[in-house]
């Protein structure tokens, strides 16, 4: 059986753009707790930004759940991102480079998947999408 | 939360964004600086981002328009002070801002603007 323990965890409403701010800083905050290096703050802090501007943009708003757990042997923070907005029609197209609907440069969900180790998307019409991804922590490379 | 400090140096306005910025913070300093640039005939602008945790694709987005459009009112914009860690998160998010001036800090940014008026 696979030892799973949470550390931390905090729960973000997304409603402005001061929120994705709060919620890139607690989520730094809580990676660092785990013991995750500069270059992994980095990449954490700009992966949350990214995708709760998504919600921001294409939804109103949502919600990011983070939390700091031990899975595989490692802490690492998980982060779950849910929001209730229109859904995306094609996933495989909106994880491609440069694909927008909005104002944004359509790095967003690609982006984030390159800068966490697990990055996995589901979205029903209507119903609203989840994104979750996680980053294990580990020293300065 | 705190707006962009814009100063005046020799001719030059130097941005020197703080620790975070929000997307509202970020489009206040491209108005901003388009301004300034404009009031004071402004022929170079240094924006400063040393501080900043965290450069997105929008904080990048307004970045480079604010270059292209004070480009455009004659001024030369270079962004300075990116730190690695951020340098990676970009290059990793696919952000290279390829058609914008930059340089290590904003002494070297100071000297790069310099020798574009000197000459």
């Amino acid at each position: 059986m696979e030892a799973r323990r949470r550390m931390d965890d905090a729960t973000i409403t997304i409603d402005t753009d001061a929120d994705i701010v709060r919620a890139r800083q607690i989520g730094r905050e809580m990676a660092a707790v785990g013991g995750c290096g500069a270059t992994d703050l980095t990449m954490v802090a700009t992966a949350i930004s990214e995708i709760a501007r998504n919600m921001l943009t294409h939804a109103g708003g949502g919600i990011v759940d983070l939390s700091l757990v031990y899975e595989s042997g490692r802490p690492c923070l998980l982060i779950v991102a849910t929001d209730e907005g229109p859904g995306i029609e094609d996933l495989d197209q909106a994880l491609q480079d440069g694909f927008t609907t909005g104002e944004g440069l359509g790095l967003g969900l690609p982006g984030a998947r390159r800068l966490m180790d697990e990055f996995t998307i589901s979205s029903h019409p209507e119903r609203g999408t989840t994104v979750t991804m996680r980053k294990w922590c580990r020293p300065e490379l | 939360m705190a707006h962009v400090p814009v100063l005046r140096q020799r001719g030059y306005l130097i941005a020197t964004i703080q620790a975070t910025m929000t997307d509202s913070e970020a489009a206040d300093l491209q108005d901003d600086l388009m301004e300034q640039v404009s009031r004071y005939r402004a022929r170079g602008i240094v924006v400063d981002t040393t501080a900043l945790d965290v450069l997105d694709s929008f904080a990048a987005r307004t970045l480079r328009t604010i270059a292209h459009m004070t480009r455009l009112r004659g001024a030369r914009t270079v962004l300075v002070g990116i730190q690695p860690e951020v340098a990676f998160a970009m290059v990793q998010l696919g952000i290279t801002l390829e058609d914008v001036d930059t340089a290590l800090d904003l002494e070297e940014g100071l000297e790069l603007l310099d020798e574009t008026f000197t000459e």
